[in-house]
């Protein structure tokens, strides 16, 4: 599972750093260094092209995990470089940067977008495989989920724009319901395509979600 | 007659569609339903079709009832959630609108407004249901409703699907839900619809065979190569590239016709659709060419 994230415009990077002219760049070793999008290479790129545009850039790291705890030591060993900057910019994903809001007292600012979470189907191919709604439905569905496999996130069958098996969105994407059909007619269980699914409940956990797992592991839900 | 009572009359039953306009400047659309509302037996009215942002459905149906015609709401999933689905049920059913066909939605992304959520809350199966639940007078929260609603409830099917077996389930599903009649995407090849029409017979309901006006080969071929769902058999496209140029709306009204009335003369199916897609003014030319020249009730 990794969280997917794009570097957003360097324009808009730019925009969002307009107040400062000092900026210390944290990437992550994780989720972001895997997408290429905010690992070591990508944090010296972004350092660069700072530094061409007039800014000071008083350091930088690449945290192993920047969405745990250990982040508050990994910022600590650079509090100089910290100190001396006016803007964090961050090219961890969007967990990472509010992990960071923790610990430091100045403005961090994302470098990139958080798009999905994703598995990876086949090395460098990550899909989005679960849209967390609360209600898993994958054992009528031949574990294909169509809450996020169908554009539409339909739950009774394909809609009208399903062609060849593919999307009407994109004909290079699979139509969830012709997946879902041909392992459920593998596994022999057809007669799941009949199952009548109910509308989802949208506020099976209303927003935003917060779960509190207290020390004896008692869950409770706020 | 309503429309449900002429769908279980056993006559052959033809409706058309119409387009609300892009802005408030109602003439054309008027004069679309002026021109057909006896010519047919009711009349769709499209909800934001191919997901383009315009004048509501509900308005145009409310049109079609001013002007003393029937109307079918055409509703999609994708603009509405459930709340407000069930509230613009409500209001048509106030303003004489009975008949409803119930539509997923083309996706957000083929339309103009390519940045809006597509909510699809409710898919086209659940829609009937919910319908179905008004008719109980229970909203979907399970509260109770004031009043009696009864709607004449529709759904589509595509016979050319591929693959077809997980459309049919998604037909099952709809018949189940209470469907009672289905206008059909377009068909073309009457020997395939035949075959269709021999696996929908084993359920009670009604089918209206989907009539796409083809205007030239171009379009032909444009649509048997890109829309989902559909096939036109090459010696149709031939046809149309057969005649001179100028001609094609013509032979397209000619085929539309001859389809119709293979369609009426076998008995294939309980009726048809017609979508004359941006020239509703020739649809009287094709009820015409297909031997239907007779007012409706």
């Amino acid at each position: 599972m990794k969280t997917i994230t794009r570097q957003k415009p360097y324009e808009e990077i730019l925009q969002q750093l307009e107040f400062c002219n000092r900026v210390f760049i944290v990437g992550c070793g994780t989720c972001a260094t895997v997408l290429q999008t905010g690992g070591i290479e990508q944090v010296l790129e972004l350092k660069e092209k700072l530094q061409e545009s007039g800014f000071l850039v008083t350091g930088w790291t690449v945290i192993p995990t920047a969405c745990d705890e250990m982040t508050a030591a990994s910022a600590g060993e650079h509090e100089a470089a910290i100190q001396g900057a006016n803007g964090i910019l961050t090219l961890a994903c969007a967990l990472g940067a509010q992990r960071l809001n923790f610990y430091l007292d100045k403005p961090v600012l994302p470098g990139l977008d958080t798009l999905f979470i994703g598995l990876e189907e086949q090395p460098g191919c990550f899909m989005e495989a679960c849209d967390q709604c609360g209600q898993c439905i994958l054992g009528y569905t031949a574990g294909i989920c169509p809450v996020t496999a169908c554009h539409k996130g339909l739950l009774n069958g394909p809609c009208g724009g399903t062609n060849k098996g593919k999307c009407e969105v994109d004909s290079d994407r699979d139509c969830a319901f012709t997946l879902i059909y041909n392992r459920l007619k593998e596994q022999d269980r057809l007669d799941l395509m009949k199952h009548y699914h109910p509308p989802r409940n949208a506020q099976v956990s209303p927003r935003p979600r917060v779960k509190i797992l207290d020390q004896k592991g008692i869950e409770q839900w706020v | 007659m309503t429309f449900k009572q002429i769908l279980d009359s056993g006559n052959f039953v033809v409706t058309a569609e119409i387009a609300p306009p892009k802005g408030t400047d109602l003439e054309q659309m008027n004069h679309h339903i002026d021109l057909l509302k006896d010519k047919v037996d009711a009349l769709n009215v499209t909800d934001h079709q191919s997901s383009v942002m315009r004048f509501p459905s509900l308005g145009g149906c409310l049109a079609i009832k001013e002007q003393g015609g029937e109307p079918i709401l055409q509703m999609t999933c994708r603009d509405r959630n459930q709340i407000a689905l069930q509230a613009d049920l409500l209001f048509a059913y106030t303003r004489g609108i009975k008949n409803i066909l119930c539509l997923t939605g083309d996706a957000i992304t083929v339309g103009d407004h390519k940045q809006a959520r597509g909510i699809f809350e409710l898919d086209s199966v659940q829609l009937l249901r919910a319908i179905d639940s008004l008719e109980e007078s229970k909203d979907l929260a399970g509260n109770d409703l004031t009043g009696k609603v009864t709607f004449c409830k529709g759904a589509i099917v595509t016979p050319e699907a591929e693959p077809w077996e997980p459309q049919s389930y998604k037909f099952e599903k709809k018949v189940d839900a209470g469907a009672e009649f289905f206008q059909t995407q377009a068909v073309y090849d009457l020997a395939n619809f035949a075959r269709f029409m021999d696996y929908a017979r084993r359920f009670p309901v009604k089918i209206l065979a989907g009539i796409v006006l083809l205007t030239s080969a171009k379009m032909a071929k444009y649509m048997t190569d890109n829309v989902p769902g559909i096939f036109v058999p090459q010696d149709l496209i031939d046809e149309l590239s057969g005649v001179p140029k100028g001609s094609g709306l013509q032979k397209g009204i000619e085929i539309a016709g001859r389809m119709i009335a293979a369609l009426k003369q076998d008995s294939i199916c309980d009726g048809v659709h017609v979508m004359a897609i941006n020239r509703e003014e020739v649809v009287p030319d094709i009820l015409e060419a297909a031997g239907l020249n007779g007012q409706v009730d």
